[in-house]
């Protein structure tokens, strides 16, 4: 069994600077921090709360844009507590939907506690029973460079990535906590009305 | 259901409330609809169902369905979340999203535990829905005939979608009736 892991930053820089003019979600934590860490945009929308929404965010948001495609980081512990999203979200599914959970096996903001997937819990495999287009786990960045090309092809439904991360806590990158301000600059991007 | 009854002009709301509600929900602009189903729900649930215009979601909890509406805001779509009494309890942290972002919300809530309950698992949820809600932020309708309660939809979609608040419309379970076994 392998056990090799990525830069979690590196990892997700890769995938923002590949994304085009994908959507991103961003689940609670440390994804939010990497994603807003890779540069600030628009069309980024950060959880800083509603953990296990991430996923689900991104599915309204996909089948409310059905031409763009969605792009969700979360972490293992965000997708854990929305075990049942995945079975949601197979059912729906979008075509425009990828799903990158950033797996470093551990609930890093409040600890460092150790998480089921490090204990048997592979949500690659989770993702492909419930009947995803297609999952796989990652462990290095050159498997990343390579996803990248492959998040460009279409998809016949929705996709999940693991990507298995370093457990570290790196300096935090905080997107604004103003909710309110996020939502309104998000739907400008998109032309939507504002309030 | 066909489509006779649908178009009817003379309609009881005493009992044909669903299918009222479902044309006040569509001219309200609602192009999403995800659900946890109840047997209140079941009438409203087929016509989403088989309407082309609207995408349905089948819920495994029902504070998916919080999120799923968010997102869809987020997208320029408006959603409506239906449950029962028993799931309100299973949103409330998913409603700090709609809640703190100001994102518009709309859920209707089939009550149990409050009028001819047989089922006592149901009364300490049921009792505790009004209050849980308002506990985390969302404001609060409820009706209780099928006249009051098309009307009180129709305008908590206006709160919800041209003022963005988060709106939770109690349909009693005296309107609903007794369940049937």
């Amino acid at each position: 069994m392998t056990s090799s892991t990525m830069d979690r930053r590196a990892a997700v820089k890769k995938l923002l600077d590949a994304r085009g003019d994908a959507l991103v979600v961003t689940g609670l934590g440390s994804p939010s921090y990497d994603v807003h860490a890779a540069g600030d945009r628009d069309d980024n929308y950060y959880l800083w709360g509603a953990m296990g929404g991430a996923a689900l965010v991104g599915l309204g948001l996909a089948q409310a844009q059905p031409g763009r495609q969605v792009m969700v980081i979360t972490g293992d512990g965000e997708q854990l507590m929305a075990f049942g999203a995945l079975a949601t979200i197979s059912v729906a599914r979008p075509r425009n939907l990828d799903v990158i959970v950033l797996d470093n096996q551990h609930f890093g903001e409040t600890g460092m506690q150790a998480s089921h997937t490090g204990r048997g819990i592979a949500f690659d495999k989770v993702a492909s029973s419930c009947g995803f287009a297609e999952a796989a786990e990652l462990r290095t960045l050159d498997e990343v460079d390579s996803l990248c090309g492959r998040l460009r092809e279409s998809a016949e439904g929705p996709r999940l990535f693991v990507l298995k991360i370093s457990a570290e806590n790196l300096p935090r990158s905080l997107p604004p906590r103003d909710a309110v301000e996020v939502k309104n600059r998000f739907r400008r991007h998109l032309g939507l009305a504002t309030c | 259901m066909s489509a006779a009854e649908v178009i009817s002009e003379d309609r009881d709301l005493a009992t044909e409330w669903p299918i009222e509600l479902y044309e006040t929900l569509k001219s309200a602009g609602i192009s999403q609809m995800s659900y946890v189903p109840d047997a209140g729900h079941s009438t409203l649930i087929r016509l989403f169902s088989a309407d082309p215009d609207v995408v349905t979601n089948v819920l495994t909890t029902e504070e998916e369905g919080i999120a799923i509406a968010a997102g869809a805001w987020l997208g320029g779509k408006r959603g409506v979340v239906l449950m029962q009494s028993s799931g309100v309890g299973n949103c409330i942290n998913m409603l700090s999203l709609p809640v703190h972002a100001r994102i518009p919300l709309l859920v209707l809530v089939t009550m149990r535990g409050e009028w001819a309950e047989f089922n006592p698992w149901q009364v300490p949820m049921g009792q505790a829905t009004e209050s849980a809600l308002k506990a985390i932020g969302v404001t609060v309708l409820r009706a209780e005939s099928g006249p009051d309660l098309v009307e009180t939809v129709a305008q908590a979609a206006t709160m919800a979608f041209d003022a963005d608040q988060q709106i939770a419309v109690l349909i009693g379970q005296r309107l609903l009736g007794r369940k049937k076994w």
